[in-house]
């Protein structure tokens, strides 16, 4: 009697964890291979701005995509440490042989953050929408190759077959970020029309739900936004721990760097993510006293460059910079002014020798595509002479550079005001085009003015500014290289290729995206390389190392150099010290 | 206007002619400094020595590394030490004497005179920063006697400019009184209402990208002085007003004088005094704006120095913690304040006392 009694008191107790472990078990949880860590505790991230949107669909500013992937999670994640691909939503994928059918099984008994399950259909509605021409989603043209879109269809409840229309050489990689959307809260909304209106910053939290490691647990307008975790997340530890270990994950307002360095220094916040090398070095030593850590992740995909405007269409509406192309279309006029250009200064003065100097877009960073043969152009003065003598350049007896016709050469260099790093480089241009005999005008004016004159009104000489890659992969260079890219900043508009070297860029471009031997495709992004260097549209200048700091007591922290530097691995910091703050 | 009592006047002016000398000469000094800074500076503005990014002043010695005494100051040649260029070491084993009249960076003074000889420097490969050097390596003592060019001129010239537009409208409108005085008076309320700041931005924005930073920054000169000339204008009115009543004028206009006789040959010497405490008062609140514009990057451009620009570099956390001389350029505008509003001070007593 008493035995049974106790017999039953101890099933009683167990139950609940009986209960669990079958919940476990009917769940295709994720693994993690990294350290174990301890829960609980709270992390305050620092950011420019707050998110526009908690709506994947039409996100498309840095600051929303480091939230949403917070709170939502893609079928297949590229690992920002390895820059390798990974499982995510997907349990298991196969790929056709001709590199055109990619075959996902899902993760069964999966959740979203409110509780309700997940399967093919959200991923169904969710390509629908991102697919949709009348939502006007920023992921659409990914999913478009050559035009195309690619083809989604539902095998069983937990497989979905994805038919690309050719064969894709990034294949798995642009599933990353694509957010599955759980269609019980969104499908009416979307059949109504009003999708892209949906979850904006004044959605009540319990109204927005993903598959992220955390869920929204509070918005303060302006000044911070808190999530809270998941309870749901699909992801353990190699200790059988669910993740996240972090109880909560605040995005504060910070608006500049310099504020952002303050408030980490004073413990407000516990992770700062780029740096500039300036801050880096003053924060430096600074190091064991406060108890952070800083760390140097080498070269990023930033790329800063200075660039010519060769768009046509300034001809009689803009008649001095028209006259001006004559002198920036001549290959070898670019090429002087690349080996009349100091990149070690700017490695030095401007990033104190924490950056790459350039030969081309791709960083030594990026080293999967990385052309390692290209040389990195050294200054030379004499041979920038020798190049603009051969274009018919002659300098007067003040050391004026003249053109054929005898012209003064000078141009105004736009810079966009805000960026110091850029004001900086500009100016030291400047300088080394001096010597020899350009008189250029560094001109800093507003970011948003700056684009302006970029994109819609073409009315500026040269630029200096810079692009981050959003991948290490070559496909998202297609919009910049391609002459009728969207994005092919230097000459934007080309129906065919104004250049022959532009011609051969476009075939190459074309032909690594269908090229799925890794070899066969980094011998052709090679060569697009080579033709870069030579041709320079742009004026490669300079890559940033990758600097952010954490405090010491961070577990798990990888930084990393595609964005989000500090946080993608989010659900996996943990502070060592279990009363961590 | 009531006139103080004579006791009292004279105290006050006697009290403050010491000041006002002292003022002027001031002023007279620096104004010649910066005028011919390009002999007094070691450097061209524009050197950039980029092996010295954010050197510290350098360190004049009279005691060399051996402990011995040397009656002729002298530097030791400096490198960075370590990768991340924040530190400095002297190297005992290279001196340089400081010499005077050396050859170095060609300079024009005045666009007149051109010439290669400083009135003191060092030989290669020492360098003699007497405040420390920029982000770029240039020597911040040349650049403050060049930025001083941009920042006085500015000051000056849109002073000018705003006291003659002042003048003028403030005469016309209390000389002939009336509508045209309502017009005028109402005009010039507006443009002191007018939030100059934004204005300001806006006409940088609209400049074309071809005209040289200098031409830019004129540009922007003048427009600080057109905004500037609402009060001086109704300083003026307000003193033509009451002595267009007076007897002598009364008489003169008795003669047959003209209006624009009077106004010529009686009144307008009146303003003078006014116009020259105006000019005293409004220089410095002129300088004052360029070194703030400049401050928000919408003054002179790079690579040419002013107060205010150079000041900017100090609004970045880093250079505020790790370089004091930096912030030199920010001492620079007081002493040159203090005694233009010594000089504003000592003129308003003296009118005054005459009135």
């Amino acid at each position: 009697m008493r035995l049974n009694r106790i017999l039953f008191w101890w099933v009683a107790a167990l139950l609940p964890f009986l209960a669990g472990s079958q919940a476990i078990a009917q769940e295709d949880l994720l693994r993690t291979t990294s350290e174990p860590g301890n829960r609980g505790g709270k992390l305050v991230i620092a950011q420019r701005s707050e998110p526009r949107t908690f709506n994947p669909v039409v996100a498309n500013d840095q600051n929303s995509y480091g939230v949403n992937a917070r709170l939502q999670a893609d079928l297949i994640h590229i690992n920002r440490a390895t820059q390798k691909t990974e499982l995510a939503l997907a349990k298991s994928w196969t790929v056709s042989k001709d590199g055109t059918q990619f075959t996902l099984k899902l993760r069964r008994g999966v959740r979203f953050s409110d509780g309700q399950p997940f399967d093919a259909d959200d991923v169904l509605f969710s390509f629908k929408v991102y697919l949709d021409e009348r939502v006007h989603s920023s992921q659409r043209d990914l999913l478009l190759i050559s035009g195309k879109p690619l083809k989604v269809e539902k095998l069983d409840a937990y497989t979905v077959r994805f038919t690309f229309p050719s064969p894709y050489a990034p294949a798995e990689r642009v599933f990353d970020g694509l957010a599955i959307l759980p269609r019980h809260l969104l499908e009416k909304d979307y059949q109504a029309g009003k999708i892209a209106q949906e979850w904006t910053l004044t959605t009540p939290p319990a109204q927005i739900a993903g598959l992220g490691a955390f869920r929204l647990k509070q918005v303060i307008p302006g000044d911070r936004i808190v999530l809270e975790r998941n309870p749901y997340y699909w992801k353990i530890d190699s200790k059988g721990q669910r993740l996240p270990y972090l109880d909560e994950l605040t995005f504060v307002v910070v608006p500049t760097q310099d504020a952002q360095v303050i408030r980490f220094q004073a413990g407000d916040s516990q992770i700062i993510s780029s740096l500039s090398a300036d801050n880096y070095a003053a924060l430096e030593a600074e190091q064991k006293a406060r108890h952070f850590k800083l760390y140097d992740a080498g070269p990023g995909l930033e790329y800063n460059f200075l660039m010519f405007n060769l768009n046509d269409d300034v001809e009689g509406r803009l008649p001095e910079i028209a006259r001006k192309q004559k002198w920036f279309r001549d290959v070898r006029f670019r090429q002087a002014i690349s080996a009349a250009i100091d990149r070690a200064g700017i490695v030095r003065l401007v990033y104190r020798n924490r950056a790459a100097a350039l030969a081309t877009h791709v960083s030594p960073g990026n080293k999967a595509w990385f052309n390692s043969s290209v040389p990195i152009p050294v200054r030379s003065l004499p041979h920038a002479r020798e190049l603009l003598k051969a274009a018919g350049f002659s300098w007067n007896a003040e050391n004026m550079l003249l053109d054929s016709s005898g012209q003064p050469v000078e141009f105004s260099i736009v810079v966009s005001s805000s960026n110091s790093q850029r004001n900086q480089i500009a100016t030291l241009v400047q300088a080394d085009l001096k010597a020899i005999g350009i008189s250029a005008h560094v001109v800093p004016i507003e970011g948003r003015s700056a684009s302006d004159r970029l994109l819609n009104t073409h009315d500026y000489e040269a630029i200096v500014m810079g692009l981050v890659s959003g991948d290490a992969d070559p496909a998202p260079d297609l919009n910049i290289l391609m002459s009728n890219g969207q994005s092919h900043f230097w000459h934007l508009g080309e129906k065919t290729p104004a250049t022959p070297w532009e011609a051969e860029l476009d075939q190459l471009m074309q032909k690594q995206l269908v090229t799925l031997n890794y070899q066969q495709r980094k011998k052709i992004y090679d060569r697009v390389q080579e033709i870069l260097a030579q041709q320079l549209p742009m004026i490669y200048l300079a890559s940033p190392n990758i600097l952010v700091g954490a405090q010491e007591n961070l577990g798990n922290f990888h930084p990393a150099i595609i964005e989000q530097y500090t946080f993608w691995n989010a659900e996996e910091l943990f502070w060592l010290t279990p009363a961590g703050k | 206007m009531k006139s103080p009592t004579p006791a009292f006047s004279g105290l006050r002016s006697t009290d403050s002619v010491p000041r006002f000398t002292w003022a002027i000469w001031f002023l007279l000094a620096i104004h010649a400094m910066v005028a011919v800074a390009g002999f007094i500076a070691p450097y061209n503005f524009e050197t950039q020595d980029r092996e010295h990014p954010y050197a510290p002043p350098t360190r004049l010695h009279f005691v060399d590394c051996s402990g011995k005494i040397h009656f002729h100051p002298f530097v030791y040649v400096t490198k960075a030490a370590g990768n991340d260029l924040n530190d400095y070491q002297q190297d005992c084993a290279q001196t340089a004497g400081i010499e005077f009249l050396p050859h170095g960076d060609g300079y024009t003074i005045l666009g007149m005179f051109s010439s290669t000889r400083h009135l003191f420097g060092v030989r290669a490969p020492a360098n003699l920063f007497l405040m420390g050097t920029d982000g770029f390596g240039r020597d911040q003592f040349s650049r403050l006697l060049y930025g001083g060019q941009v920042s006085l001129f500015a000051g000056f010239v849109a002073a000018a400019f705003s006291v003659i537009v002042g003048l003028l409208l403030g005469g016309i409108a209390g000389m002939y009184g009336g509508k045209i005085d309502d017009a005028a008076m109402r005009f010039a309320e507006f443009f002191i209402a007018v939030p100059w700041f934004y204005l300001l931005i806006a006409v940088r924005a609209f400049l074309p990208l071809q005209i040289s930073p200098i031409t830019a920054f004129l540009l922007v000169v003048s427009v600080i002085g057109m905004v500037g000339w609402g009060r001086p204008a109704r300083l003026v009115r307000g003193v033509i007003l009451s002595a267009r009543e007076r007897n002598f004028v009364l008489a003169a206009r008795g003669f047959g004088a003209s209006n624009a006789y009077l106004l010529r040959r009686h009144l307008m010497p009146l303003t003078f005094r006014v116009l020259l405490t105006q000019m005293a008062v409004l220089i410095p609140q002129f300088i004052l704006a360029e070194v703030i514009l400049s401050f928000l990057g919408l003054g002179i451009g790079e690579p040419f120095p002013s107060w205010g620009n150079m000041l900017a570099q100090a609004q970045q956390y880093h250079v505020l913690v790790s370089y004091w001389w930096m912030l030199l350029p920010g001492l620079a505008p007081i002493p040159v304040f203090l005694a233009y509003h010594s000089l504003a001070e000592t003129l308003q007593e003296r009118i005054k006392s005459n009135i």
